[in-house]
C-alpha cells in the first residue's frame, strides 16, 4: 500500500495543474474561517454573521460540512484527469509492462480517493473545532462532540462522489468529456425526478423514495441544507407563517446507500480496465 | 535444455470478425535473441500485447517463466518497450525512471547507470516532453534495462527515428545482446533481424509460418544468374538437370535456383562440355529479405 501511495504522489505531486489544484483546494477550505469576518455596521444595523449562532456547537458541524463540500469539484477535476491522462499518456499501458496489476492500477487511484477525504473531513473537523471554540456559546465537551454524524456524513460523501469521478475518468477517458458527463449527469437525475413528480403527482412520496437511490442525491441527502436551522431564519419564517419541519438527520440508510454506490463505482472501474484493450 | 522464458500456446485473438492472431504457439528460451518477423498487422503487437498484460486474448495460453509466477509480477523481471515511448510529460527523465523503479519495485540506484549507458545522463534532469523521438526511446530502452530484466521486449524499437537514431539504437541492442540478455525484437525490417537475431518467428495474418533458426532460414543453395546466346539450349539443360528447381527468365536474364549443393565452376565446366558459351554466370545467395517476401507471399 505504501509502495502505490508512493506511486500515485509522485503522479500527482509532479504535475503543476493539480499540485496548484490541491494547494487551491485547501486554502479555500480554510477560507470558510472568512466567513466570520462578514460584518455589516450600517447604522443602527449591526449585522455580524459569526454572532448570529452558525459557529455554535454543535450546529457547526453540520453547517460547516455542507459549505465545504462545495469546494469538492477542484478535487473532482484532480481525480477525473488523474485517471484521463493515464489513458491520454498512454502511461496506464506502460505502467501494466512495468508489472503493475489491473487491480493494483485501480487500488491506488482508489487509495487517492480515500486520501483526499480524509485530509479534507480532517480539515473541516478541524478548522470547525477551532472556529467554534472561539464563536461558539457553548463550549461543553458533551455539546462540542455531539452531532458528529455530519463529519463522518462529509467522509462518506466524499469518497462516493470521487469514487463517481474517479469511474466516468475510467469509462470516457478524455478529461474534458468526463467533466461535461459529471454536469449532464446531474440534470439527468433531475430530469428523471421531474418526470416521476408528474407521473406521480404532488402528494405521493414516491419520486422522492426513487431519486434517493440516484447517486448524486443520495449524496447530497447525506448532509441537508442547514440555513432552516438557523434560530434567525426560523424566527423570520414563524412571521410570515411558515413552519419548517424538516428532518436534518443523516439516517444509516442514506449511508449505506452512498457506500453501496462507491462500491459499485470502484468494481465497476476495475471490470471496465479487465475487460478494455490498451 | 535451456531455461524457458516464455511459451505460448494456441494463442487466439479475434477484434470482432478481424482475427489478428490465430492458434499460435511458440516458446522462448534464455540467452537467444528472437526476431519477430511480420509486415504490418500481421498480429506481431497483438502477441506482444497479449503477453504483456495489456490485451485481452480470446483463447489459448501462455505462461511465464514456466508458470512459476503470476504475469505481473513476472512482467517485473521483463523490460518492454511496446511501439511509441509512453512516459509522463511533465516529469524529468529521472522522476520517470524513478516511479518504473518504485512500479517494479527496486531500488532508484540503477538509474544513473542506464542512463549513461544510452547516453542520456546529461539530460536526465529535462522534461520527458522535451526530447526528441530519439531521445524518447532511448529513455525507454534505459526504463527497460532498469531491472536488468530476464528478457527485453523490444517492439519496432526503430520505427520513426532518423538514420542516426536508427544506428544508435542497433547498437545498444547488439550491445545488450552481447550481455548475454535475452531479446525478443517485432520488426518488419529484416536487416534488423537478421544483423541481430539468432531465431526468427514469421508471423502472417496472424498465423506462424516460420519458426527455427535465422541462419537455417537463409540457408537456402542459392541460385544462378545465367545468359548464353544459345538461350534455348541452356533452358533446355537447365530444366533437365536434377540440381536445378525452378527455372525463370526475369530481365533478359535467366534464373535458376538450386535445389542442392552446386559451385559455379562445375556448371561452367559441364555447359562447356555442352558447347553452350555463357556471357553472364552469376552465384548468389538469397537474402533474408527474399527469404521473407516468398515465405509470406505464396502462402
Amino acid at each position: 500500500m505504501k509502495r502505490l501511495l508512493q506511486i500515485e504522489f509522485q503522479k500527482l505531486w509532479l504535475n503543476k495543474l493539480s499540485r496548484f489544484l490541491i494547494l487551491a483546494y485547501f486554502f479555500l477550505l480554510t477560507s470558510i474561517a472568512l466567513i466570520a469576518v462578514i460584518k455589516f455596521d450600517i447604522g443602527p444595523i449591526k449585522f455580524h454573521l459569526a454572532e448570529q449562532g452558525i459557529f455554535n456547537f454543535p450546529y457547526i458541524w453540520h453547517f460547516n460540512a455542507f459549505i465545504a463540500s462545495f469546494f469538492k469539484l477542484f478535487l473532482a477535476i484532480i481525480i477525473i484527469s488523474m485517471v484521463a491522462n493515464e489513458f491520454s499518456n498512454r502511461t496506464l499501458k506502460q505502467n501494466l509492462i512495468d508489472g503493475l496489476s489491473k487491480k493494483e492500477f485501480v487500488y491506488s487511484k482508489f487509495l487517492m480517493v480515500v486520501v483526499f477525504s480524509i485530509l479534507s473531513t480532517i480539515f473541516v473537523f478541524v478548522i470547525s473545532l477551532i472556529l467554534g471554540l472561539v464563536y461558539s456559546d457553548f463550549t461543553e465537551i458533551g455539546i462540542i462532540f455531539s452531532d458528529l454524524e455530519f463529519i463522518l456524513a462529509y467522509f462518506i460523501k466524499h469518497i462516493g462522489f470521487f469514487s463517481f469521478c474517479l469511474f466516468i475518468g475510467m469509462l470516457i477517458k478524455r478529461s474534458a468529456f468526463a467533466l461535461g458527463f459529471l454536469v449532464i449527469w446531474n440534470f439527468i437525475e433531475w430530469i428523471i425526478y421531474g418526470l416521476l413528480f408528474w407521473k406521480f403527482g404532488k402528494g405521493s412520496t414516491l419520486p422522492d423514495n426513487i431519486a434517493s437511490f440516484f447517486p448524486f442525491r443520495a449524496m447530497s441527502n447525506l448532509i441537508d441544507e442547514p440555513f432552516s436551522r438557523l434560530s434567525a431564519v426560523k424566527a423570520v419564517a414563524n412571521q410570515v407563517g411558515e413552519n419548517f419541519n424538516f428532518d436534518y438527520a443523516v439516517h444509516w440508510y442514506e449511508i449505506v446507500i452512498v457506500i453501496v454506490w462507491s462500491f459499485l463505482f470502484i468494481y465497476g472501474s476495475y471490470r471496465l480496465l479487465l475487460k478494455r484493450d490498451l | 535444455m535451456s531455461e524457458t522464458i516464455l511459451s505460448i500456446k494456441n494463442l487466439n485473438k479475434n477484434y470482432g470478425s478481424l482475427q489478428a492472431v490465430s492458434n499460435l504457439s511458440f516458446t522462448i528460451k534464455k540467452g537467444n535473441v528472437y526476431g519477430i518477423l511480420g509486415p504490418n498487422g500481421s498480429g506481431k503487437s497483438t502477441t506482444l500485447g497479449i503477453v504483456l498484460n495489456v490485451v485481452n486474448k480470446s483463447s489459448g495460453e501462455f505462461s511465464w517463466f514456466n508458470n512459476t509466477i503470476n504475469t505481473h509480477d513476472a512482467l517485473k523481471k521483463v523490460g518492454a518497450i511496446i511501439e511509441h515511448p509512453n512516459f509522463y510529460p511533465y516529469m524529468t527523465a529521472y522522476d520517470n525512471l524513478k516511479l518504473v523503479c518504485r512500479i517494479k519495485g527496486i531500488h532508484t540506484k540503477a538509474i544513473t547507470e542506464k542512463l549513461e549507458l544510452v547516453g542520456l545522463i546529461d539530460r536526465k534532469d529535462s522534461k520527458f516532453s522535451a526530447f526528441s523521438l530519439g531521445m524518447k526511446q532511448r529513455l525507454a530502452i534505459a526504463s527497460a534495462l532498469l531491472n536488468d530484466p530476464e528478457i527485453l521486449i523490444l517492439d519496432e524499437p526503430t520505427n520513426g527515428l532518423d538514420p542516426q537514431g536508427i544506428h544508435q539504437i542497433r547498437e545498444l541492442i547488439t550491445k545488450i545482446a552481447s550481455q548475454g540478455t535475452t531479446i525478443l525484437l517485432a520488426s518488419h525490417l529484416l536487416d534488423e533481424v537478421e544483423k541481430v537475431c539468432s531465431h526468427a518467428i514469421i508471423l502472417r495474418k496472424g498465423v506462424k509460418i516460420y519458426e527455427g533458426r535465422v541462419d537455417e532460414l537463409i540457408a537456402s543453395k542459392g541460385y544462378f544468374e545465367l545468359n548464353a546466346t544459345k538461350k534455348s539450349e541452356l533452358l533446355a539443360f537447365l530444366n533437365s538437370h536434377q540440381a536445378f528447381g525452378t527455372v525463370k527468365e526475369e530481365d533478359g536474364k535467366i534464373i535458376a535456383i538450386l535445389n542442392e549443393e552446386l559451385n559455379a565452376e562445375e556448371l561452367n565446366k559441364t555447359l562447356l562440355e555442352q558447347g553452350i558459351y555463357l556471357s553472364l554466370l552469376v552465384k548468389r545467395k538469397e537474402s533474408l529479405e527474399n527469404q521473407f517476401l516468398q515465405l509470406t507471399n505464396n502462402k
